[in-house]
């Protein structure tokens, strides 16, 4: 038998950001036994990278914001290809979760009347984002944390799960994982197990995701028999950072933009005039005059074109960078400085003016920034139920980044802080009422636990092979220059082959040192998952011919009406990742009507 | 714009450990992580170091440079000469895992201690009303991204470990004060301040304030109206006699 | 190990009491390259030299009265004994006690237990810490939980006492405005430095971080108290620069006592602008 250490529970949460806090929140609560397990330190969770607020239209600015308005903003947003259920619950019930977090001590910027303040943002109709400064993910977090901490759940911190145990019946009966710090291995076994492990950004180059974000979700849930949906939305947020290099792709919040910034180009042009759909024409200003009254009067003027959704912004911005129009490092300009006074700006904008002073030594209230495109999010994911957030697979649940369908084909700025919420506590609920239904029937094979250990080991037993960070950087290379913001078939299909003879050298390779802290050790097993996770891109990459959302393809550059009805589906089977097309589920008529009452 | 720099970096763990030297290539732009980085590809893929936002968000990369306590990943290179040698090691206070990683357990247990946030019940339409004004001073607490450097700094735990026991440390004492400003907490804090968090050991030295990566102001703004609001309640007579005849100070 | 969830067996964690605190080898008292010692250096020479110049001028005696005006070192003059006319003078003590002595400890104490000063004769004197992440040379620490250092806590009261010798200094620059006849309508270079004397104290004493407290620091909700949220608001502005004005106004003191001192022992003439 494997030397381990063995925890009982009834829900075992995967991940400690948003969605897994608020799942371990819901559970405990429910009155589950209940674990979680993250990467890192308590509190250092990829959310604290969520700047600009938190979606929920409280209507405390606008009383004509609702949900229905939300809902609508949201399917728009992510070009109707959302799962409407999952994006109507969202916008029922953001408001509440938003609501909570100040009965545990979140402190939100507040109106006049001492109501959570509420900002603009890309595709929302009303300032609908419940925010503090520009460090709303890390007040979630936070709030989050001490409620965690408070309600006395188990965390198990700098701990990574690397396989997902199932029965024989196919059902979750627990986690394998082992101890960072010691490199110990450490086995949960529960019935229900949540996973809240957030996104893929770290297959890229250029991404505004921590290391963390290597897809281990999505790996573990195909693995353990589950289907992702849609992976090939991936979101391109319009503005990371460009310069320094060594900073390249850490975000720029898009709250610059809701707060006056503009996008130029290198002969001073807002070209973003030049870039707007015929779908979003209606809602979108037409001369800068216009534009720039709409900050102070929304109500007779349209939005700027600079609030677009996220993947017009960036593609506009990736033609002015190759027609040769972009800035010194490769960007183009995000302007704050001239429109705005310096006070202004760093009252609302805190953490960027820091960010930028210390990283880039740019003062952003004097001179403009140079701003790209950055990998920054996922739209696809483990394929869940909307209601209870449960996957294919019995007992496995999965909520936040690494759950598909929410968000559709794009992301909508501030949406994803209330998913995090809405579908964190439902999949906290609905893991709980599982385990309380599987009872104490969990039994884990101990030639599965043997197995997991064994795999974990094997990157030691190997001696001569390749360093896993020259792995790492050749997948990153090829993602994003193969899998990126532009897509074709033959550059696709190049990818596929490269990620097969990456597959073999991370069979091959080998690390040094021991099992204590040994980084190399951890990014030996995070690889495989990267490798699969990226497969699955390009795969689906592959089968959608059209253009939509976060998927661009330059052989197919327009949106077809056959493929709105269609979800592109990943499952692993015995010859590896299989694709397969799903059909979407009909609207009931009642949701449909909002898109002809709300124009 | 590249030249070759030389680091002294701290390897080891709990048995022992000593500086090694390492000769590392460095670009335009770069912070001290992104050496480090270098170091873990290139040179020592074993070298142990703590990260995550690289963005001066998360509080994760916290270490010594050049004897002082800061975040890796906002320590740009530009701050020192090329012929300077740079010594990077782990945070002193607390104890080492590896090379540069610290058990910052201490911190988690002092945070399992502070009692929790209770809220005044909500107003009758469902919300809870705070002003601009009164939320401010909390708000600045809760920037706090939790890189305890301020910890690593105060020397009443850095040169006492005795003191952990009785000294919750200056993060835990901005997060009393959070609290105890809060404008919705209906807990009185002050006792367990000075009792059970040990806010009597601050001297007030202001090691804190100036390595806070944030630019939090703990001793000004946080610890000393907390200790102010101690001696509300526990050094002013007046009071004291107000709080014997059940006459609570107004707040 | 780094959880908040129970350890399992076979985990074994190092031990954290002294001595084997589990803490990296390294043996240098700090690694700081920069010249730390620099800052505790300075402030030492300077306290030094204000604490010498000041008790030899509060046991002179002498030359702490130049008609119109009265050494800062000596105001209140509580003794009839005290040259000149001065004020209150509510007793008569012996002749060998110089004034000073009534009243020294009222500005001794509120710098002493000055937040500000604290943090600097702790830095500079104790060494404890000398500087920022430099080791401190004490075996134990105990802070200021304890008796005599737990009395740190009084501060407020003598910023009260503070205040009302602040208003005696003020006064004591008003009647610098007359002439040696006891007219009005003088001015002199020893008016101004009066004057700016007990300005600086002024500042010096309302950014006091105890005021700060007790003008609206220690309420909860500022929208309830508009008047006191302002207040606070206002010495909250003078507290960030509350160093600066210890330093200035402590000097400024030196040279107002330098300046009687030097008119009543005949070394220099007063300026008289009108």
């Amino acid at each position: 038998m494997v030397e381990l250490e063995r925890h009982d529970y009834d829900v075992v949460v995967v991940g400690a950001g948003g969605a897994g806090l608020r799942a371990a929140i819901e559970a405990h609560e429910a009155g589950a036994r209940t674990a979680v397990v993250c990467k890192s330190l308590l509190g250092k969770a990829h959310t604290v990278m969520a700047e600009g607020g938190i979606a929920a239209a409280m209507g405390n600015l606008y009383p004509e914001d609702n949900w229905r308005v939300h809902f609508r903003d949201t399917m728009r947003g992510g070009k109707m290809l959302n799962s409407w259920r999952m994006a109507q619950l969202h916008a029922q019930e953001a408001p509440e979760r938003v609501s909570e977090l100040e009965d545990w001590g979140a402190l939100f910027d507040r109106t006049a009347d001492g109501l959570i303040s509420q900002r603009d943002f890309g595709g929302h109709r009303y300032a609908r984002l419940a925010h503090v400064g520009d460090r709303t993910g890390l007040e979630l977090i936070r709030t989050l944390q001490q409620r965690t901490v408070a309600l006395g759940v188990d965390v198990y911190m700098e701990c990574t799960v690397t396989r997902l145990l199932t029965d024989d019946e196919g059902a979750i009966s627990g986690a394998f994982g082992y101890w960072r710090e010691s490199g110990r291995f450490v086995l949960w076994q529960a019935p229900s197990v949540v996973l809240a492990t957030g996104g893929i950004g770290k297959t890229y180059k250029v991404t505004s995701n921590s290391w963390e974000y290597t897809g281990d979700g999505h790996s573990l849930a195909l693995q353990a028999g589950a289907s992702l949906v849609n992976m090939e939305f991936v979101q391109f947020h319009p503005t990371g950072m460009v310069w320094p290099p060594s900073v390249r792709g850490i975000l720029v919040t898009e709250s610059v933009r809701g707060d006056g910034g503009i996008l130029t180009n290198s002969a001073g042009n807002r070209f973003m005039f030049d870039y707007i759909p015929d779908f979003f024409r209606k809602e979108t200003a037409e001369t800068e005059d216009e534009a720039d009254r709409w900050y102070t009067d929304k109500k007779n003027n349209r939005r700027p074109p600079e609030l677009l959704p996220r993947d017009e912004v960036a593609r506009a911005i990736n033609s002015e960078v190759k027609a040769g129009r972009g800035s010194p490092h490769g960007g183009v300009f995000l302007d704050i400085a001239s429109r705005r006074p310096a006070e202004y700006v760093r009252k609302r904008l805190p953490s960027m003016y820091h960010q930028f002073k210390e990283l880039a030594d740019v003062d952003i209230t004097a001179e403009p920034m140079e701003v790209g495109p950055t990998c920054h999010y996922v739209m696809g994911g483990v394929e869940v139920d909307p209601d209870t957030a449960a996957s294919r697979v019995p007992g496995l649940f999965a909520a936040g980044e690494v759950a598909g369908g929410m968000h559709g084909s794009n992301r909508l700025g501030g949406n994803s802080l209330s998913d995090l919420l809405v579908f964190g506590r439902r999949a906290g609920l609905a893991a709980r009422e599982h385990a309380a239904r599987a009872g104490a029937r969990v039994r884990v094979p101990e030639d599965a636990v043997a197995d997991a250990a064994r795999a974990a080991l094997a990157p030691f037993d190997r001696e001569g092979g390749e360093n896993p960070y020259a792995v790492q950087h050749d997948l990153q290379e090829t993602m994003h220059d193969l899998v990126g913001i532009i897509r074709t078939r033959t550059e696709m299909e190049q990818a596929l082959e490269r990620i097969a003879e990456l597959k073999k050298r991370v069979a091959d390779l080998s690390v040094e040192g021991h099992r204590q802290y040994n980084p190399g050790w951890h990014l030996a097993l995070d690889l495989p998952h990267m490798l699969l996770v990226s497969e699955c891109i390009a795969r689906s990459a592959l089968e959608r011919e059209e253009s939509r959302g976060g998927h661009t393809r330059d052989d197919f550059p327009a949106a077809d009406p056959e493929w709105a009805k269609v979800n592109v589906l990943c499952a692993l089977g015995p010859d590896g990742v299989g694709i397969a097309r799903e059909p979407l589920p009909q609207m009931p008529p009642e949701l449909a009507e909002i898109f002809e009452e709300i124009s | 714009m590249t030249y070759d720099a030389t680091f002294r970096v701290w390897r080891g763990d709990a048995s022992g450990g000593d500086l090694q030297t390492y000769t590392v290539p460095v670009n335009e732009g770069e912070v001290v992580l992104d050496v480090i980085h270098r170091l873990q590809a290139t040179q020592a893929g074993d070298l142990a170091v703590r990260w995550n936002c690289k963005a001066g968000k998360c509080g994760s990369c916290s270490a010594e440079v050049n004897g002082r306590p800061r975040l890796m990943c906002l320590t740009r290179m530009s701050t020192f000469a090329e012929d300077e040698t740079v010594t990077v090691t782990p945070m002193r206070t607390f104890p080492v895992i590896r090379d540069l990683v610290t058990d910052v357990s201490f911190n988690y247990a002092k945070a399992a201690q502070v009692p929790a946030f209770v809220p005044r019940p909500r107003d009758e339409d469902g919300n809870h009303r705070m002003q601009q004004v009164d939320v401010e001073r909390s708000q600045e607490f809760r920037k706090c991204i939790e890189c305890f450097l301020c910890q690593d700094t105060c020397h009443v735990v850095r040169d006492h470990e005795e003191n952990k026991q009785v000294f919750a440390g200056p993060r835990f004492l901005i997060r009393l004060a959070e609290l105890d400003m809060h404008p919705l907490d209906a807990q009185d804090r002050r006792a367990a301040a000075q009792e059970e968090f040990g806010l009597g050991y601050c001297n007030i030295t202001k090691c804190c304030t100036e390595v806070c990566p944030e630019g939090i102001h703990l001793t000004d703004n946080g610890i000393i109206p907390l200790k102010e609001r101690v001696v509300d309640r526990r050094y002013d007579p007046l009071t004291w006699l107000g709080s014997k005849i059940g006459r609570r100070p107004g707040r | 190990m780094t959880t908040t969830a129970p350890r399992g067996a076979g985990t074994a964690a190092p031990g954290r009491g002294t001595g084997d605190s589990g803490r990296a080898a390294i043996a240098a008292r700090t690694l700081r390259t920069d010249r730390w010692w620099v800052q505790p250096l300075i402030t030492a020479v300077a306290l030094v030299a204000f604490v010498v110049y000041a008790t030899f001028r509060a046991f002179q005696n002498a030359y702490y009265f130049a008609e119109p005006y009265i050494s800062p070192f000596y105001s209140p003059c509580l003794s009839t004994r005290c040259e000149g006319d001065t004020f209150p003078e509510l007793f008569t003590g012996p002749t060998w006690i110089s004034p000073a002595i009534y009243i020294l400890v009222f500005p001794l104490g509120i710098r002493l237990t000055c937040y500000y000063y604290r943090k600097a004769y702790y830095r500079s004197f104790w060494l404890s810490p000398p500087a920022c992440a430099v080791a401190e040379p004490h075996r134990g620490y105990s802070g200021e939980t304890r008796f005599p250092l737990v009395f740190q806590n009084v501060h407020r009261y003598f910023l009260y006492a503070a205040l009302v010798i602040n208003v005696v200094l003020f006064y004591d620059a008003v009647l610098a405005f007359r002439d040696e006849t006891g007219a009005w309508g003088h001015m002199g270079l020893g008016t101004l430095v009066l004057l700016v004397n007990a300005v600086l104290l002024f500042l010096y004493s309302l950014s006091c971080h105890s005021c700060r407290h007790i003008v609206g620091g220690r309420l909860n909700h500022f929208s309830r108290h508009p008047v006191r949220y302002r207040f606070w608001t206002f010495v909250s502005r003078l507290n960030a620069r509350h160093m600066q004005y210890a330093w200035v106004s402590m000097f400024s003191v030196a040279l107002a006592d330098l300046y009687v001192f030097l008119l009543a022992a005949d070394v220099i003439v007063d300026v008289r602008f009108f």
